[in-house]
């Protein structure tokens, strides 16, 4: 233990050593999971990192940063304690290389491969085994100094970084609609076919961070939220109007594969704020939405379907009406028996739900109603528009998904402050309480769980006019939890918050195809972190936050566990 | 008043329509069971062939069941991610197997393929009890006092993270258990095939579950943790440590988790990363069957499930001629839970009526 002469507080070296430790263990993490590696191959400024780096220098920064917020440093006696931490994690990565040499860890670890060591070491392998040392210990150092750093210099980096990789991620797409436009020019000097260019690089912090810090400067925000609310209508209706205008020219300017993306885009938002009315605002966690999907799907599918087990040829949107109705009775009649229960076990009920109808539609019993796994071909598409029409292939679903989205978004908005809704936001807080008050549980949870069934079916039926098919395969588990992940991570009860999980959880990944197999270890971290840190969502309800931050000063100290007498 | 007359027709409604799933489902079983027996289709030996195949899952589920139950009788908290710390399990004693496997040792005779099963448990049990410990430090202790649907959904995404974590680190391909000729053969008794390896599974799960019992009924710590489960505060009051309580919870019951893995692995023969979860919520409904927080309870209501799962899908659907009724396992497993649920939330043996304390 070393006291620096000119400081009353000590520094703290045993928890930069912890910090250290912790940082090891993540820093073999993303490497040996495959983060790495995968992200390795996708460049972020073409020909000078990759975005692997970018995830270990981010790694090393952290663990820098943190290092010294542990130690209780600041300012330049920062310096040490973070490059002790940060150097611990680098030292992990280097010990893990030498240790590959001697063992081959690539028989359990997929990812622990000369590659990776490669990648590490930038292609000497075992001889270049000190770099990651090194360079964690360099670059954690100025990640200290960073920490303690006044806000007004902090923003500008944190800009910057999220800028570069936004950026990166969508350099391609932004590219290839831009080459087909005057800009093609700007396209080519700013963006490389994968990640940006040195000068796009630049140009873009400049333009980005050098704009957030002059709306700050100028102190923009606060002086709109100052005026009288005319002119702050007349300030922010076009700011407004030009979102929505890129809304909704998105999937015609930037090609099919992104118009595809949106197109599902907007089908999780509908399905988010579908289940946003059931676990949102009355609270019961269905992790069996996919089964009301997969009824709303599948009735679109024989209604309409022109190949084999169609049996009517309806139209598409004749056969909307039904697969809702449907879906809503199937809600009604699984939500029935099981509605009665409370909490934890109604969600592994719905599970259950979701699991019976997966099987059901997969099974030999039903085939020769619904294909089986081979599915129930040729569903007309909504729309029947030819190929070069502004409506055609997935566009239309893109716009009629909005539309349905926009409408559930009413009736969710309109629904809250109803007398049903606070039955429901009463029942979320309480049920004994909220049936001591005279609500009826057990029809007031049907209706929650009933309309979010609907929705869930128009969510299907719309599915199979995007896919033009469906297959057993479809059904799957993982569709409820992207819906529950969308609702959870946006901010339950809020509706910009299930538009902006959808873009998240679903958009990104779509878009980056290659990180698709990381999907759900990111929703996995990302709900873990979010219930650590942010239980109230990204965008909560006021309502949210007041009550989840009462309730942590409220039960904070005295209770040891969940206050199971209150059950 | 026209509103009160709505809710009453509504609510009577509502009954009619339980009543008449009740009434289905008893139709669906009794009716289904009376027409294949009657049909004579299968003989006895199929029906006992298929009792010991439902004992030998059972014995698995029961083994998971118990991380469940202990857990939730702690905490209240369903621990959705205690699914994946049986894949981890089943993948430590695949890592352990196949080692032992190449140094010949696994079989070379009775006695070490014995011992090198003992040994994949034991290298399962060590994985799986230090991931359900990180687990429970990192997802878990720090939403103890938070709305329970919060720490729900932390279990969620934990589960989620595990799975593809390992994922990540074995990659999506199948992974093949480690062949352990030996006990390949039957045991030789009259009237009865049982192989080996389903007399082991059955004899080890018995053992640790007995082992298990005797911790929780015999030796403080398992006081202590039973005093936990009863009343929190109360039990800190009378000075005994509840973290150390629970942290010991999650120990026991990642260590049945990983060992049942391992046996899960000897029998069906291949793991990949997904093979937690249907397992994992299976045994959670074997749980809530004997009654949560019950540990009798949760090996009994693991064998019934494995019956259930095993005898079922023969016993009443294919008299209903239901093409390919094993494909509907999963679909008698969890119309079970829903039903026990809705009819006796208790469980078999519970006393706790878990609507009212969950």
């Amino acid at each position: 233990m070393t006291v620096s002469p000119n400081s009353d507080v000590q520094i703290d070296w045993r928890s930069a050593v912890r910090t250290g430790l912790i940082g090891a263990a993540v820093a073999l993490f993303v490497c040996v999971v495959g983060i790495v590696p995968v992200f390795h191959q996708r460049a972020l400024i073409k020909d000078i990192i990759s975005l692997g780096q970018t995830v270990l220098v981010l790694t090393a920064l952290g663990i820098g940063a943190r290092g010294a917020r542990a130690a209780r440093a600041t300012g330049a006696r920062s310096l040490l304690p973070a490059m002790l931490a940060a150097g611990i994690a680098g030292g992990a990565l280097t010990a893990l290389i030498l240790v590959g040499q001697v063992i081959n860890l690539r028989g359990v670890f997929l990812n622990a491969s000369p590659d990776l060591y490669d990648l590490l070491t930038f292609g000497l392998g075992a001889s270049g085994a000190w770099i990651p040392l090194v360079s964690f210990a360099a670059i954690g150092t100025l990640g200290g100094p960073v920490a303690s750093l006044p806000t007004a210099f902090r923003r500008p980096i944190t800009t910057a970084v999220l800028t570069l990789l936004l950026a990166a991620l969508f350099a391609g797409i932004f590219r290839s609609a831009m080459l087909t436009t005057p800009l093609a020019a700007t396209a080519r000097v700013l963006f490389a076919p994968v990640g940006l260019t040195v000068i796009g690089a630049i140009a873009l912090v400049i333009a980005f961070a050098g704009g957030r810090e002059l709306l700050a400067y100028t102190h923009v925000r606060q002086r709109v939220s100052a005026l009288p609310r005319v002119q702050r209508r007349v300030v922010l209706w076009p700011i407004y109007g030009v979102l929505a205008l890129a809304v909704l020219v998105m999937p015609q300017t930037l090609g099919p594969f992104v118009a595809q993306v949106v197109a599902l885009v907007a089908l999780y938002v509908l399905l988010g704020l579908g289940l946003n009315i059931t676990l949102g605002l009355a609270g019961l966690l269905d992790l069996g939405f996919v089964a009301f999907f997969a009824v709303g799907a599948y009735t679109v599918g024989l209604l309409t379907s022109t190949a084999e087990y169609g049996i009517a040829d309806w139209p598409f949107w004749a056969a909307v009406i039904p697969a809702v109705l449907l879906a809503m009775v199937f809600g009604a009649i699984l939500g029935l028996p099981i509605l009665g229960i409370r909490g934890d076990y109604l969600a592994i009920a719905t599970l259950g739900f979701g699991e019976i109808i997966r099987v059901l539609a997969g099974s030999d019993l039903l085939k020769p109603f619904l294909g089986g796994p081979r599915g129930i071909l040729n569903i007309p598409k909504p729309i029947d528009v030819p190929p070069d029409h502004i409506l055609a292939g997935p566009n239309q679903i893109y716009y009629i998904a909005l539309i349905c989205a926009a409408l559930i978004a009413f009736v969710a908005w309109r629904l809250r402050a109803s007398r049903l809704g606070r039955a429901w936001l009463s029942i979320r807080e309480d049920e004994d309480v909220a049936e001591a008050l005279g609500v009826n549980l057990v029809q007031t949870k049907l209706l929650a769980y009933m309309l979010g069934a609907a929705f869930a079916g128009l969510g299907g039926a719309i599915f199979a006019g995007l896919i033009g098919s469906i297959f057993s395969s479809s059904i799957q588990l993982q569709v409820s939890i992207n819906v529950v992940a969308i609702v959870v991570v946006g901010g339950m009860g809020s509706i910009p918050g299930a538009v902006l999980g959808a873009v998240f959880l679903i958009g990104v990944p779509e878009l980056f195809r290659e990180f698709s197999e990381y999907r759900f270890l990111f929703y996995g971290m990302a709900l873990i972190a979010m219930m650590l840190y942010r239980p109230e969502g990204l965008i909560p309800t006021r309502f949210a936050t007041r009550e989840l931050h009462l309730d942590a000063t409220q039960t904070g100290g005295e209770a040891l566990l969940p206050p199971t007498e209150a059950g | 008043m026209n509103a009160r007359v709505v809710e009453r027709i509504t609510d009577g409604a509502i009954a009619a329509v339980l009543w008449a799933i009740r009434i289905v489902v008893v139709l669906l079983v009794v009716g289904g069971s009376a027409l294949t027996l009657l049909s004579g289709q299968y003989s006895a030996s199929t029906w006992l062939s298929l009792i010991v195949s439902g004992v030998v899952l059972g014995s698995i589920y029961a083994l998971i069941a118990l991380g469940y139950t202990m857990v939730y009788g702690i905490l209240r908290l369903i621990n959705f991610a205690h699914g994946e710390i049986f894949m981890a399990g089943a993948f430590g004693g695949y890592f352990v197997g196949t080692e032992l496997s190449a140094l010949g040792f696994l079989n070379a005779n009775p006695l070490t393929s014995v011992i090198s099963v003992v040994l994949m448990m034991l290298g399962a049990m060590v994985v799986s009890v230090a991931l359900a410990l990180l687990v429970e430090r990192i997802a878990y202790r720090p939403l103890r006092n938070a709305p329970k649907l919060v720490a729900l959904i932390s279990a969620i995404g934990a589960s989620f993270f595990l799975q593809y974590t390992f994922r990540g680190f074995f990659g999506a391909g199948i992974y093949a258990y480690p062949d352990i000729g030996v006990l390949a053969g039957t045991v030789p008794l009259p009237f009865i095939t049982i192989k080996w390896v389903d007399a082991l599974i059955v004899v080890s799960a018995l053992v640790m579950m007995a082992g298990l019992y005797a911790f929780v009924t015999r030796t403080k710590t398992g006081t202590a943790i039973r005093a936990v489960s009863e009343d929190a505060s109360t039990a800190a009051l009378m000075g005994i440590d509840v973290n150390r309580a629970i942290v010991t919870t999650f120990a026991v019951g990642a260590a049945m988790a990983g060992a049942a893995g391992v046996l899960y692995g000897m029998v069906f023969r291949q793991i990949t990363f997904l093979s937690g979860f249907l397992p994992g919520v299976k045994a959670f409904t074997a749980a809530v069957l004997g009654g949560i927080g019950n540990i009798p309870g949760a090996m009994l209501g693991g064998i019934f499930l494995g019956q259930a799962e095993s005898i079922g899908p023969t016993l009443f659907l294919s008299g209903l001629q239901v093409p390919s009724p094993a494909q509907l396992k999963d679909v008698v497993a969890f119309t079970m839970l829903v039903m026990i649920l809705v009819l006796r939330p208790s469980g078999i043996l519970g006393e706790r009526v878990s609507g009212q304390r969950a």
